[in-house]
């Protein structure tokens, strides 16, 4: 790695402390869900129903680490900001790694 | 701009996954012929930039969120194939691990995402900048070259959305995504014209100057109008 690629390995961990920012920000202006991205309770909140399919397929998948936070929506800001930080490291952690080792893949399939 | 799952029928997120899996294919391939090892460390960097910069949640007061994905830049600096690579493994670790963005949903999120963005901000900034080698036309073109990227993907991805209720509906009640393309479409495209695409823009054009300044020989989309 060159000096400038380790500075910005730095940058991004750096950003990745900064991150709590983006659940701080939407809670301050009390600004709701992504648009399309509701919630099955939500959704029979805004349109009166919840579709059929949807509420069959919503829960699908159950993510180890369900929106960034380790504990639920009702821990502490301490416990979600926290959580959040992690998740990014995490992220950093995992993006680099798999990308790395497809890197290695892909050359050795090369030769 | 995660598709959760639920949201979109097996008759558009099948096809999706055939569409990302076609260009996946060929952004590994690409990647494998050309990949510097320069680029390694710039690839999971990448990843991890973009997978950061869409935690930043960011709300329009009293309404909604959303953010930036960072695909413009990455394919501004390691070029569109390689940011299809980086992007969607960002997508995927969302998904799987926490929840963003849906399972059955992942082809049509990479491909909203991680296909259409890069290519359309290449295609913007090539268009914008024409044939400055630096200056505030590069600037320009660096903060089109985000912003439109965005919209578009968020269009994109609110036709996604607007068409259930069209191919997948029983007794005139919507069976995923609830809302027509009446409505998908402007709501997104809006929040994405007010807000989202200028962050997309200012980092696109911010860190590109950044990468400019320190390793101008290395950013894809400013090595090419040399040639």
């Amino acid at each position: 790695m060159s000096p400038f690629q380790k500075k910005l390995l730095v940058i991004l961990a750096m950003v990745a402390v900064l991150s709590p920012l983006g659940i701080i920000l939407p809670e301050k202006f009390e600004a709701g869900d992504a648009w399309g991205e509701w919630s099955a309770e939500t959704i029979r909140e805004l349109v009166g129903f919840i579709p059929e399919k949807l509420a069959e397929t919503a829960d699908i998948w159950r993510a180890p680490i369900p929106d960034y936070n380790l504990g639920d929506e009702k821990s502490s800001f301490a416990v979600q900001a926290l959580s959040y930080i992690l998740s990014g490291a995490i992220g950093i952690g995992l993006c680099v790694l798999v990308l790395f080792g497809l890197s290695k893949l892909l050359v050795k399939k090369k030769e | 701009m995660h598709i959760p799952d639920g949201y979109l029928s097996p008759q558009t997120y099948v096809p999706l996954y055939a569409v990302f899996a076609g260009f996946i294919a060929v952004a590994l391939k690409k990647v494998r012929q050309n990949l510097s090892a320069k680029n390694v460390p710039y690839l999971g960097m990448a990843a991890a930039f973009s997978f950061l910069i869409m935690m930043f949640n960011v709300p329009i007061p009293g309404a909604t969120t959303g953010h930036a994905v960072g695909a413009a830049i990455v394919a501004l600096v390691l070029g569109p194939w390689p940011a299809v690579v980086a992007v969607s493994v960002a997508l995927i670790i969302q998904a799987f691990l926490f929840g963003d963005g849906g399972i059955t949903a992942i082809g049509a999120n990479c491909f909203n995402m991680a296909v259409v963005m890069p290519f359309t901000a290449i295609l913007v900034f090539r268009l914008v900048r024409g044939k400055a080698a630096a200056g505030w036309r590069v600037s320009l073109a660096a903060f089109l070259s985000g912003y439109l990227s965005l919209v578009v993907a968020a269009v994109v991805t609110a036709i996604e959305f607007g068409i259930q209720p069209l191919i997948a509906s029983a007794d005139g009640k919507p069976l995923y995504a609830p809302y027509g393309l009446e409505i998908a479409v402007p709501a997104m495209a809006i929040e994405h014209m007010l807000l989202f695409g200028v962050i997309e823009g200012l980092v696109t054009m911010l860190v590109l100057m950044y990468f400019a300044r320190n390793d101008r020989d290395g950013v894809y989309a400013l090595q090419e109008a040399k040639r």
